[in-house]
């Protein structure tokens, strides 16, 4: 028993060998929340118009799958079977309503922007799938990092989302505008011509455009890696 | 009238599918076949229907600053809304299987998928945001899942016909459920705008 206890405490220790690497890098490749696992997909939609808006997203995600999966993951041996599920949801609510709470604090416009998807975080599928995946049968530090390997992932795809949606659609970047017309930071972008000929593409900041760039995404991502490509 | 107005607003002109992409998870990972589709899309209709009451109840009874702990609670707003919804569908899904096992079968295992689907927290969400009553939350409820079944449905059967074009072979499948729902999205972007109440 004593023996068993001490293995224990060697294994739990806070290493970073290859295995806690790749619980990093898995998820940004071949192992991609939103292109491969398909999880997360309703925000990810929603709050790409904006670089910003993607950005304060990334790291709420980030910080409530992190924290939740290292919750849970400690307390995994003392949840029964039949109600993880609302354990596991009141655990991530609460530290949604945290995020929440902070982010109406730090920077109202931002939170009016987002409005109710910081709170759509909680039914979030990335979140819920990686606690029933890998936190309910792994240790705490573990857990720890697939959870930042998995919001890093999820980050990731919602900024080239943005950028690709926000470049289209308004001819600006995180909110400065390099392109089409109007006068803004750098460049007058009205007195040279060459800045100015394009017109902001409205249908790229509608939803269905989310849509259509997840997509070719996907499409991008699986001929890269034809080992995703799925079969049906 | 005004609550019919509603039904058919909340289903067509602001369908959460089609018009607010919420419930996506669910939407993309159930839609291969119809028959499916069709479970799943009836179990979201209940537990709308069920769950957008309770939850009116207690944001404007145990949560505004007029309830019974005379202080304004709207923080815990998240908390109590995913417990009401994660007990409901826990309830509904114990009823049925006593009850109605046939219909248990054909649902069981949809039922549990529901507590993440966003639709049904969005809609609760968006029942606050829109300062609804009780009637005409009820109706909002139905009318919002009642477009998210015919969203579903509509998908199935498109990605049941798909099978067997020559979609390249890394578009196949999630790929192109994707392209697929946002030229949906554009064809219900048609409705926005458009009040029930004027014609």
């Amino acid at each position: 028993m004593a023996e068993t206890k001490v293995l224990e405490k060697k294994e739990s220790g806070l290493t970073f060998g290859k295995a806690e690497r790749k619980l990093l890098t898995d998820p940004l490749d071949s192992n991609n929340p939103i292109t491969v696992q398909v999880l997360g997909i309703c925000s990810a939609l929603a709050v790409t118009t904006l670089v910003s808006k993607a950005f304060v997203m990334a790291i709420a995600v980030m910080f409530v799958l992190a924290f939740s999966n290292l919750l849970t993951s400690f307390l995994r041996n003392s949840i029964p079977k039949q109600v993880r599920m609302i354990v596991q949801l009141v655990i991530i609510a609460a530290l949604v309503t945290v995020v929440e709470l902070t982010l109406k604090a730090v920077n109202y416009p931002i939170f009016k922007e987002l409005s109710v998807f910081i709170g759509l975080i909680i039914t979030n599928c990335i979140i819920m799938g990686r606690l029933e995946a890998y936190a309910m049968s792994n240790r705490p530090w573990r857990s720890f990092l697939d959870g930042i390997g998995n919001g890093l992932g999820y980050g990731i795809i919602l900024i080239i989302v943005a950028v690709i949606r926000e470049f289209f659609g308004k001819g600006a970047l995180g909110g400065f505008k390099i392109f089409g017309p109007g006068v803004d930071f750098l460049v007058d972008t009205s007195a040279i011509s060459w800045l100015s000929w394009y017109a902001p593409n409205n249908l790229m900041v509608l939803f269905p455009s989310a849509m259509f760039v997840i997509g070719i995404l996907i499409w991008i991502h699986r001929s890269w890696n034809p080992s995703l490509v799925d079969i049906s | 009238m005004e609550l019919v107005n509603i039904f058919i607003k909340s289903a067509f002109i602001e369908n959460l599918a089609l018009a607010y992409f919420l419930g996506m998870c669910s939407y993309l990972a159930v839609s291969k076949t119809v028959k499916t589709a069709f479970g799943l899309g009836l179990a979201v209709i209940f537990v709308l229907g069920i769950t957008m009451p309770i939850n009116w109840v207690i944001e404007n009874y145990l949560l505004a600053d007029t309830g019974p702990f005379g202080t304004d609670l709207t923080f815990l707003r998240l908390i109590l809304f995913i417990a009401v919804i994660a007990s409901m569908v826990q309830l509904v899904e114990m009823v049925i299987e006593k009850v109605s096992p046939p219909l248990y079968n054909s649902l069981g295992i949809f039922l549990p998928l529901i507590t993440v689907n966003c639709a049904i927290l969005g809609g609760s969400l968006f029942m606050v945001s829109k300062e609804y009553n009780l009637s005409e939350s009820i109706a909002f409820g139905l009318g919002g899942g009642f477009g998210w079944f015919l969203a579903i449905i509509a998908i199935a059967a498109i990605r049941e016909k798909i099978i067997y074009s020559d979609v390249p072979p890394a578009l196949r499948g999630l790929g192109m459920a994707f392209i697929l729902t946002g030229l949906m999205g554009m064809a219900f972007m048609s409705l926005m705008g458009i009040d029930p109440s004027a014609i």
